[in-house]
């Protein structure tokens, strides 16, 4: 009781401290000194400090149980264990928010601190700017969606949270995602701030730079642990599934991702400005989209907390002044100036970075187009559909071949004017991938010309990574690292596409059940009681093609608080395949509908995208290093 | 006649134009070919012609209409006014259960029977369709 009091007390001061920091920088901005006033720390320090301890105090009343706080009260339980109960903070709508507000004033507050080299104008405008969002994100807290509603009669016992949100990969995911997410807000109102100030130049790209990597670090990283957890939560075979809900983090990314490359032209060559801009506020108008889609109820998942109209309209209209703003001022301050105008040699790294851009901008369209026109013909004629991953598939598996190869090739090119070195390697690298591809693929799939062209790009650039790393380590490692990350991650999507088998059936217990690979046979079941569910185990021996006999004891669970039932994959990881076993029980029959699946290098995908993220990271240490 | 600067950019444009030609042409063709229409029990008695492409219908799962075998599962879709028989062979999400909403993906073999490929995952027990909602209506 107490600490929802404190709570939302640290959140009206907090709000009140953003309108101090306006009313200071205002001030600050127009006179003479060229550093800024010291008071600035710290009030942003103390607004951080205030929105911690009003997050801190949600995160107690949670790990008390304190029923009195109505957030707590929707979605916990006395019998949930503690870790569960403190990624409960964050697995509701209003929790979820706080975090949010949380990382807005914790970036801020360390760009003012990591930004001291940089002009003061600038610094204080994008402050200002920050602060417009996080006064926003305040009042939407504050006014639709207050963690600290008070509960009167104070109920026994909570609602619980939802089953399948009980899990270690779903309670690190919101955080590490929202670091990616609200990380772009800083990249947004830096890029507004250096527009006004006419400051879009060399030194601005490599001070931006670091921010961009690390949100696309974090952003690449919160979107693999969503699809590790649907892949053996949800129990329906895959990693990705053009869901909504994916496709709404995916766009950001891809958006960030071109920002990455063509802020390196910016560092490096002054150019594409405008650009880059651009870039900047479509990545952020994407992630707060995102966050519309999702909160408001438009889009259907695990995600939609509560369909509350108010809350989608308030971040509706949010959304709309953030982008008339933006928009406005691109419009009023961006004077492209010509002198920096350089024309691009045909050949050259400037212009492999505009094609990676166009192929970004291209994959964006399809996925913005895909998820947003089905709401779109709801709204205009009240017609239900949807589109499926056929959609996806068709139009970007087609387009990854020629992008693999720009991949390849690009980061071989010099800037400003290049020709291409050591053409017979690259042949005869070329050649190699397309045979071996070949070799391997030939009894495996149907589609073998699609395939062929497809595997051996990634196989083109793997190779070609993998020369760089080992007999070129003086180049650029980073960006090779990334390269190297992304290449495994295409191939082995594509392996896993082509060589995955799956086999569904309904079983009985004690019965066995032949295939042409082999033979599954449900032993036995066993019930065990845990304290917030209690569980059926399922003990099943599975005979491979080779007849090689494992166990896989997949489990059901069935909870008391909320009543679900959720089916727990059993999983046999290896570094050459996964073997997946999930099991569901129809109700009220003595059928359990069991789903087998062997899905060779799925460690690798994760793995791949480790890679990638390193590559980011590296790239980031080495900037460090060289101050 | 024009400067070569005039003349790339000239290129270039026509270049940008033209491939955003073709992906708006490439995303509206394949968009055409892949979505999936959603439709009610109801609305399907009322069809004129049999939809040959692929189909959602949603509605409720009739209560003791559930019949399993080793490959099949067999069942009512019904929004209270109209109904239909439902051949399923596949994963059945947990949540699936009589008298619950449920969507379902698949292709129509007559007016009376629907052969599903996929029953349509949901996460939340007391969460409904908002499809499935006005599909039944008040109910």
């Amino acid at each position: 009781m107490l600490a929802s009091q404190i709570g939302y007390y640290s959140l009206i001061l907090g709000l009140l401290f953003s309108l101090v920091l306006c009313a200071v920088s205002i001030k600050d901005f127009n006179n003479i000194y060229t550093k800024i006033n010291q008071n600035i720390f710290i009030l942003s320090l103390l607004q951080m400090v205030f929105v911690i301890v009003s997050f801190l105090s949600l995160v107690l009343s949670f790990i008390k149980s304190d029923f009195s706080n109505e957030t707590v009260f929707n979605n916990s339980h006395t019998t949930k264990p503690l870790f569960y109960k403190i990624s409960g903070t964050w697995g509701n709508h209003e929790g979820s928010l706080l975090l949010w507000l949380l990382v807005l004033t914790l970036f801020i507050f360390l760009f003012l601190i990591k930004s001291k080299d940089q002009p003061k104008k600038y610094r204080i405008l994008t402050l200002l700017f920050q602060q417009l969002i996080i006064i926003g994100f305040f009042l939407f807290v504050l006014i639709t969606s207050n963690p600290f509603n008070y509960l009167f009669p104070i109920p026994k016992e909570g609602l619980g949270l939802n089953p399948i949100l009980q899990d270690p990969a779903l309670a690190i995911h919101p955080p590490i995602l929202y670091l990616g997410y609200v990380g772009s807000s800083i990249i947004f109102s830096a890029s507004l701030a250096a527009v006004t100030q006419n400051y879009i130049s060399k030194e601005w790209g490599k001070h931006i730079k670091k921010w961009v990597i690390v949100s696309w670090i974090f952003l690449s990283i919160g979107i693999m642990l969503g699809s590790i957890w649907a892949y053996y939560e949800l129990g329906w075979g895959g990693f990705w599934f053009w869901d909504p809900v994916e496709n709404v983090s995916l766009m950001p990314w891809l958006t960030l991702t071109a920002l990455l490359h063509c802020v390196s032209v910016l560092e490096k060559r002054a150019a594409l400005t405008s650009w880059v801009v651009i870039l900047s506020i479509t990545t952020f108008t994407l992630s707060m989209c995102g966050t519309f889609l999702v909160r408001s109820g438009l889009l259907n998942s695990v995600h939609t907390f509560a369909n509350d109209p108010a809350r989608g309209i308030f971040i509706l209209i949010f959304l709309f002044v953030l982008i008339f703003l933006s928009l406005g001022i691109f419009f009023l301050f961006n004077n492209e100036n010509n002198k920096n105008v350089k024309n691009f040699f045909w050949l050259s790294r400037e212009t492999s970075i505009l094609i990676n851009n166009w192929f970004m901008m291209y994959f964006l369209s399809v996925v913005l187009i895909g998820t947003v026109y089905p709401i779109f013909l709801d709204v205009i004629s009240a017609e239900k559909i949807s589109v499926g991953p056929p959609f996806y598939q068709k139009l970007i598996v087609p387009f990854l071949a020629p992008f693999l190869l720009f991949m390849a090739l690009g980061p071989k090119l010099k800037w400003i004017k290049s020709k291409l070195d050591n053409k017979i390697s690259l042949i005869i690298l070329f050649i190699i991938s397309v045979i071996l591809t070949f070799i391997l693929l030939r009894n495996l799939t149907s589609d073998l010309l699609l395939y062929t062209i497809l595997i051996s790009s990634a196989f083109f650039l793997l190779f070609i990574t993998l020369k760089e790393l080992f007999i070129k380590k003086f180049n650029n490692i980073s960006q090779t690292t990334a390269h190297l990350g992304f290449s495994l991650l295409i191939l082995s999507i594509l392996f896993n596409g082509i060589l995955s088998s799956e086999i569904i059936t309904n079983i009985k217990v004690g019965e066995k059940y032949k295939h042409s690979k082999g033979e599954i046979f449900f032993e036995k079941i066993e019930e065990k009681k845990q304290s917030n569910f209690n569980s059926i185990i399922g003990y099943f021996k599975i005979t491979d093609k080779n007849g090689k006999i494992f166990q896989l004891r997949p489990e059901l669970r069935v909870y008391n608080q909320p009543m679900i039932i959720t089916s727990e994959a059993d999983i046999k990881t290896t570094l050459l395949d996964d073997k997946f076993l999930v099991m569901n029980l129809v109700k009220g029959n003595e059928y359990f509908n069991i789903r087998y699946q062997v899905k060779p290098f799925m460690l690798w995908i994760w793995i791949s995208v480790l890679i990638f993220s390193l590559g980011g990271l590296m790239s980031l240490l080495k900037k460090e290093h060289e101050k | 006649m024009y400067g070569k600067k005039v003349k790339l950019r000239f290129l270039f444009l026509t270049f940008v134009l033209l491939s955003v030609i073709l992906s708006a042409f490439l995303i509206l063709q394949s968009l055409k070919e892949n979505v999936v229409y959603f439709q009610s029990p109801s609305e399907i008695k009322s069809l004129v012609e049999l939809e040959k492409k692929k189909l959602r219908i949603g509605g409720m799962v009739k209560e003791q209409s559930i019949l399993i075998n080793t490959t099949e599962v067999n069942f009512i879709i019904t929004d209270f006014k109209n109904e239909i028989n439902v051949i399923y062979s596949g994963a059945v999400p947990n949540l699936f259960a009589e008298g619950k909403g449920v969507v379902v993906e698949g292709f129509l073999k007559d007016k009376n029977y629907f052969l599903a490929t996929k029953i349509l995952a949901k996460h939340d027990e007391n969460y409904m369709p908002p499809e499935v909602k006005e599909a039944i209506g008040d109910k």
